[in-house]
């Protein structure tokens, strides 16, 4: 009786999921073949715009969404106080770059500061703090939020991460004040300006500040990827993520691992909070909630606890909403709904993502 | 070599190890056996640093390890290849190893100790780039050994290592054991398979819900009435 129960859930599901999927599917091929062969009310230049601005964004998102999936690879939990850790990265990114700028430079005349004269230092020296704050904030949320309850049931985790998160929110707010801040680049990596990409007659603009941050994604995701299948750290990494207790037996300090990969992923979200900063200006102690949430997205609809899942994730999701409002031909403020509304179709129709296994009991 | 005097462990209200105590001499294989559920696997976490003991002690070399941490107790020679093999079935059989010489801190030693592995368990090389995963059961019993031996153990401690296991390969898995305890590695073995274990080893203990109930030399146990009953089929 039970088993038949269970079957009859089985079918259920996967045709609740069949239909969904199909309609979903049909909507969207309808949509394509509609703007592409109709109206024409984009030109090749828009899409080239809202592909640019996409990349620019999924590479931020893709580079957050590494931090779910590799804490939850590892622990089995949504981490998902890692929107204020990227917060807390784009925070100590500002305040370097604002002391450099009013500090002048050595060996030059008093009208140019420290942030012009060595422009690439002082960016180097904006994401090491960045990355560094980030770093420290997810080390110290592991030992703090999590590490006291790694034996709790795994709900418990999870609520405290929710605490945590707004916690650090507030905290952010009553140190910094709520007025958003801008962040001050160097005139090189001036936001507005950029590259004029000729495009059927009309020209596209690849802002510098877009590329750098795409290109540096990209290099810090190729950096990872080395890291976790190259290094004895990074294989120690996966070893504690596949058994922890097979991993301590081969005296693999399993808490120092984790440890560090709450590092890890602190670098890579204060990284990307840095970036934020330096593409979009303006920001304050919310600017983590957003994009933690979208990457969280991403990591789910990549396949949670997949790596090249949460990098292909983030530059799908950050596609999917800049392409994704003219697509559909709905508003373009609707982006945040469309890829909220993604998250849910994922967890109906796929919930393990696009490159994530079946989940095995073990796991859940 | 090891000594446990009247060890006691639990899991939460669970009292699994009710004052236990064994000894293994440099050298030897000693098996442990029993049912279920007895407190087999327990004895070899609570060793392994994975679960610590209420009460007792466990002297390895003389000095005590009981609260040591298992990185710490791999260091000193003590390896358990544990049960269900725990291979890293997304890693690399190469990986797998690497993994197993983790405490390490000489390249050389590493390549040094994985050619050893591959002159033992020839198999492995083959198939070396392979993912732990894709091996046969045989061949994961293998990998998951192979990994025990990259840290250089002083004593093994194997957990049922013939489980799963097809007739022939339980042969093969037992003479493989045989010639490493031949290389000067002491043996501690939990075994199921109680013919096969007592054939092997020196000295067994045969242990019921978490107590010792008989030890001694293995030839004898093999004919003591209650263990041929309870053990060997009658």
């Amino acid at each position: 009786m039970i088993n038949k129960i269970k079957e009859l859930k089985i079918t259920w599901g996967s045709a609740i999921r069949v239909i969904v999927g199909s309609v979903v599917a049909v909507y969207l091929i309808w949509r394509v073949v509609i703007i592409t062969f109709g109206s024409g009310e984009f030109g090749p230049d828009t899409w080239v715009r809202f592909l640019i601005t996409g990349l620019v964004i999924g590479g931020i998102y893709a580079l957050i969404a590494i931090g779910y999936t590799l804490v939850y690879g590892i622990l089995f939990m949504i981490n998902f106080a890692h929107g204020e850790v990227m917060m807390l990265g784009t925070f100590a990114g500002y305040f370097v770059l604002e002391a450099l700028s009013a500090m002048p430079a050595p060996g030059t005349d008093a009208n140019i500061n420290f942030l012009n004269a060595q422009p690439v230092l002082s960016i180097l020296l904006t994401f090491l703090a960045g990355a560094g704050v980030s770093a420290l904030a997810g080390y110290l949320l592991e030992k703090i939020a999590y590490r006291p309850l790694r034996k709790a049931p795994r709900l418990i985790p999870l609520i405290s991460a929710i605490g945590a998160s707004i916690f650090l929110q507030n905290a952010a707010q009553l140190l910094f004040g709520p007025q958003r801040r801008q962040y001050i680049n160097p005139d090189l990596l001036w936001r507005g300006q950029g590259w004029m990409i000729p495009v059927s007659g009309k020209s596209v603009m690849l802002t510098y500040t877009g590329g750098f941050s795409f290109v540096l994604s990209i290099l810090l995701m190729i950096g990872l990827f080395i890291l976790v299948r190259k290094t004895k750290l990074g294989k120690s990494m996966r070893a504690v993520a596949e058994n922890k207790q097979a991993a301590a037996l081969m005296g693999i300090d399993v808490d120092s691992v984790i440890s560090k990969t709450f590092i890890i992923s602190g670098i890579l979200a204060g990284s990307a909070g840095v970036m934020w900063g330096i593409h979009n200006g303006l920001f304050n102690h919310y600017v983590g909630f957003l994009p933690g949430i979208k990457a969280f997205t991403a990591a789910v609809m990549g396949g949670i606890g997949n790596i090249p899942g949460a990098m292909i994730g983030g530059m799908l999701l950050g596609l999917m909403e800049s392409l994704g409002p003219a697509l559909l031909g709905l508003d373009f403020q609707l982006k945040d709904v469309i890829a909220f509304a993604i998250l849910i179709f994922v967890l109906i129709i796929r919930p393990s993502g696009i490159l994530g296994e079946a989940l095995t009991e073990e796991k859940v | 070599m090891l000594n446990i005097n009247s060890l006691n462990v639990s899991y939460g209200a669970i009292h699994a190890l009710k004052g236990i105590s064994i000894s293994l001499n440099e050298g030897e294989i000693v098996a442990l056996i029993g049912a279920n559920g007895a407190g087999k696997s327990t004895t070899l976490n609570a060793i392994s640093g994975i679960l610590h003991p209420d009460s007792g002690e466990i002297n390895f070399d003389g000095r005590s390890i009981a609260q040591s941490k298992p990185g710490e107790i791999v260091k000193q020679g003590i390896i358990q290849v544990p049960e269900g093999r725990k291979i890293f079935s997304r890693m690399s059989v190469y990986e797998n190893l690497e993994m197993g010489g983790y405490s390490l801190s000489n390249k050389n030693q590493l390549r040094e100790n994985m050619a050893q592995v591959f002159e033992i368990f020839p198999r492995l090389k083959e198939r070396q780039k392979q993912l732990g995963g894709t091996l046969s059961g045989g061949e994961q019993q293998m990998l998951s050994m192979g990994r025990g031996l990259m840290a250089e153990p002083r004593l093994l401690l194997l957990d049922e290592p013939s489980m799963g296991l097809a007739p022939m390969l339980v042969e093969q898995i037992f003479t493989t054991i045989a010639k490493i305890n031949n290389e000067g590695v002491s043996i501690l073995l939990v075994e199921q398979n109680a013919q096969m274990a007592l054939a092997l080893s020196n000295r067994a203990y045969v242990m019921e819900t978490g107590k010792i109930v008989l030890s001694g030399p293995s030839e004898t146990l093999m004919e003591n009435q209650m263990v041929k009953e309870a053990y060997l089929g009658g």
